[in-house]
């Protein structure tokens, strides 16, 4: 049975695959790395994804233009992270407590907008695969192996793994990632010398809140080309249970994206095999993986000291 | 030091409930032996705004808004085990919910929808009943125990449950369609849209592994092997009822592995979504979520018809809760480009005349309800070990269509076999 399928159909299908769902959870993790390192547990990416996949999906459905989707994402998202940022920056509200709020928030408004707007399916011709073609004919994505990894994804995701060396040179090049860094391990510091704490956590969990959105509506406008309410299904709790994984690097979290979505998508290849694992292992699998990777001790010396707690000057 | 260690509490928790998530899954309507899923809680929080039809709701059903009756009307609720706009089962049911709106004169309906199955669902058909309405159509698997258990508090309320086993031959009934008629008919255009393009090899997204799954797999596998005696069948099972991004990926692992055309027991508009160009999908549960080019049919519930017939019956006092099984002669199911009034999909249209004949001629028998599932799984079929299953002529019986040994169903022959053209193994139950 199934001759004609060779372990590198099987192999290349696992890697294609990977890659593709790797996408959410890469810019959703990237971005939620910039808010913890800077001090603010945002545990609202969930909520945040489903309205950057509403808002992404519907400017596609009005315009036609995934491009102004992906920019009704992002702006969707730097407003639920000021939102964040008030409650918890401002406010000092419990960040966890808050993130749930914006969970639920992003959870009930997309699904009412969703209802009020659409209110049925309907598909949209988001961003195709790119397959990099020199003719008509002759395109990389047709090179065999290497053509299916690296050539025959969308722009998306091919931002999507930008966005990692780039975060990592922003967090450890630039000036900026020092402040970024500095307001989540001391903020006292940081305030003495003059920098102001509150300023660089609003900026990071805007951007991190940006990019939230954005992976959401590479879910809507680029994986599938539909919304459906609660879509993302726990992609977004995931996202920051793999910044932990990541022990808050992004490489770290490369690699935890793809160890995860890779597992996610060996679960359908390994039918293929015949191997019969018991259908709840393969479905677990995942979370299992998380919740071992989130257990491991030596990742809390990493861990930014004032993350979760909010600065206040003179407290100490 | 301790609030980090809280926060870590906290997200291990969560990551935990994902879990159950995911281990539970959704019993839309699965058959006796998926578990109850024990964690639903993320729909239960979503239901900030349940739109209801009435505007004096109440709270009565916990977090549910339980909606008002009309007077002098005869009223009919639904409860929804998802967002009524869902594009698949659920919207399959609402739309039927308009037809009896549309259709029945002086009656009044409304529904609840996301209820998650288990004790929300009891609180909120019970707070239902309370309310006055006369007929309950609870439109989940899930919902069985609770629907029974109301109809006994309630016996001048009509409580009919879809996709279950349990009934009481008074008030309250179950209902569930014959599916596998409609699947048959698939079969046998996906096998001719592969024969034209010549390359015989389909593939079946299946949800659980539950009698239904495989019933419904096999009788996709013996309608293909009508027009395309060659043709093999590759399954990749998906643990869900609805999630899009699962449902994709499956489909790609199907187009990827060689598949033409891509058949599911799930029902989001994914399999066409995920078919490149020249590939075709096939969608199920509501007509109208086969829009693109790619999708060759959709494999439809058209529940207005029997939902109309059942409150007319209740009103008068003729109905009484059994068990009622419908095949394709209700016309409460069909298949989208052959039914009255609708147009070929572009993929089925350019297929060969003598294959669109035969599929229109078997729908035909089937809604003069001369051809239903007994003739489906009619004789000879061989499953894909080479154990003969039936002999010429035999057919299999009811108990058969829908049980497991395994699951501690007195059938004889059972459901537990793959068609011979079916590639794959039989999935593990316990």
């Amino acid at each position: 049975m199934n001759d004609q399928l060779t372990l590198m159909t099987i192999v290349l299908g696992i890697i294609h695959s990977g890659i593709r769902l790797a996408t959410p959870y890469l810019y959703a993790a990237i971005g939620e790395t910039f808010s913890q390192r800077s001090g603010v547990l945002n545990l609202g990416v969930e909520g945040v994804m489903l309205m950057g996949s509403f808002f992404g999906f519907y400017a596609v459905y009005q315009t036609g233009n995934p491009w102004l989707g992906l920019l009704a994402a992002l702006v969707v998202g730097l407003l639920m992270g000021l939102i964040m940022g008030v409650v918890s920056i401002t406010l000092k509200a419990e960040q966890g407590i808050s993130g749930i709020g914006m969970y639920m928030f992003g959870l009930g408004l997309s699904s009412l907008l969703f209802k009020t707007m659409v209110g049925s399916v309907e598909g949209v011709e988001g961003f195709s695969e790119l397959r990099f073609c020199v003719t008509d004919t002759l395109c990389l994505a047709d090179v065999p192996i290497l053509g299916d990894i690296f050539f025959n994804h969308s722009i998306v995701t091919y931002g999507a793994f930008a966005l990692v060396p780039l975060a990592w040179w922003i967090l450890n090049k630039t000036t900026w990632g020092l402040k970024v860094r500095a307001a989540g391990q001391n903020p006292e510091a940081v305030d003495s010398l003059g920098v102001n704490v509150d300023a660089v956590r609003y900026v990071s969990v805007m951007v991190g809140s940006a990019l939230a959105g954005v992976a959401g509506a590479s879910l809507s406008i680029s994986l599938l080309g539909i919304f459906q309410e609660n879509m993302t299904n726990g992609m977004g709790f995931t996202a920051v249970a793999l910044v932990y994984f990541g022990s808050w690097r992004p490489y770290g979290v490369l690699v935890g994206a793809l160890l995860f979505s890779g597992v996610n998508a060996l679960q359908l290849w390994v039918q293929v095999l015949k191997l019969n694992i018991p259908s709840d292992v393969a479905v677990m699998l995942p979370y299992l993986l998380t919740i071992v990777a989130l257990a491991l001790p030596f990742r809390r010396s990493m861990q930014p000291a004032a993350l979760t707690k909010p600065f206040e000057r003179g407290e100490n | 030091m301790n609030r980090e260690r809280l926060w870590k509490l906290l997200l291990l928790t969560l990551v935990f409930s994902l879990l159950l998530v995911a281990c539970g899954g959704d019993t839309e309507e699965t058959e006796p032996a998926v578990d109850e899923p024990a964690a639903v809680e993320e729909t239960a929080v979503e239901e900030a705004a349940p739109e209801v039809e009435a505007p004096a709701a109440d709270t009565s059903g916990g977090q549910y808004q339980i909606p008002a009756t009309e007077e002098g009307k005869y009223n009919v609720a639904f409860v929804f085990v998802g967002p009524h706009d869902d594009g698949g089962w659920t919207q399959a049911h609402d739309v039927g919910r308009m037809y009896v709106e549309a259709n029945v004169a002086d009656v009044h309906t409304a529904y609840v929808e996301t209820v998650a199955e288990g004790a929300d669902a009891e609180q909120v058909i019970r707070s239902l009943a309370r309310k006055g309405f006369d007929v309950i159509f609870t439109t989940s698997f899930g919902y069985m125990d609770a629907s029974e258990i109301v109809a006994e508090e309630f016996p001048d309320v009509d409580i009919i449950h879809i996709s279950g086993f349990k009934s009481n031959e008074a008030n309250f009934g179950n209902l569930m369609g014959a599916m596998e008629d409609i699947k048959y008919l698939a079969g046998m255009l996906a096998g001719s849209r592969a024969m034209v393009d010549g390359n015989p090899k389909l593939g079946y997204i299946a949800t659980f592994p539950i009698p239904e799954e495989l019933r419904l797999g096999n009788a996709f596998a013996l309608g293909a092997q009508k027009t395309c005696p060659d043709c093999t069948i590759d399954v990749r099972w998906i643990f869900t009822w609805h999630d899009p991004i699962v449902e994709k990926e499956a489909a790609a692992s199907l187009f990827d592995s060689g598949a033409q055309v891509v058949m599911t027991g799930a029902d989001t508009p994914a399999p066409a979504e995920a078919a490149p160009e020249g590939k075709w999908g096939i969608t199920y549960d509501y007509s109208d979520n086969c829009k693109i080019d790619t999708c060759l049919t959709s494999m439809y519930w058209n529940w207005g018809p029997v939902y109309a017939d059942i409150v007319e019956a209740s009103r008068d006092g003729s109905w009484v809760g059994g068990w009622q099984y419908f095949d394709a002669d209700s016309g409460a199911i069909g298949l989208l480009g052959f039914m009255d009034g609708e147009t070929l999909q572009p993929g089925a249209a350019d297929l060969p005349e003598a294959d669109l004949n035969m599929i229109r001629e078997t729908l035909a028998a089937m809604l003069a309800g001369e051809f239903t599932r007994f003739d489906v799984f009619t004789g000879p079929i061989t499953d894909n070990q080479g154990n003969l299953v039936l002999a010429e002529g035999e057919s299999l019986e009811q108990l058969d269509l829908d049980g497991f040994a395994q699951f501690g169903s007195p059938c004889e022959t059972c459901m537990y076999w793959w068609n011979e053209n079916i590639t794959a193994e039989l999935p593990e139950v316990e």
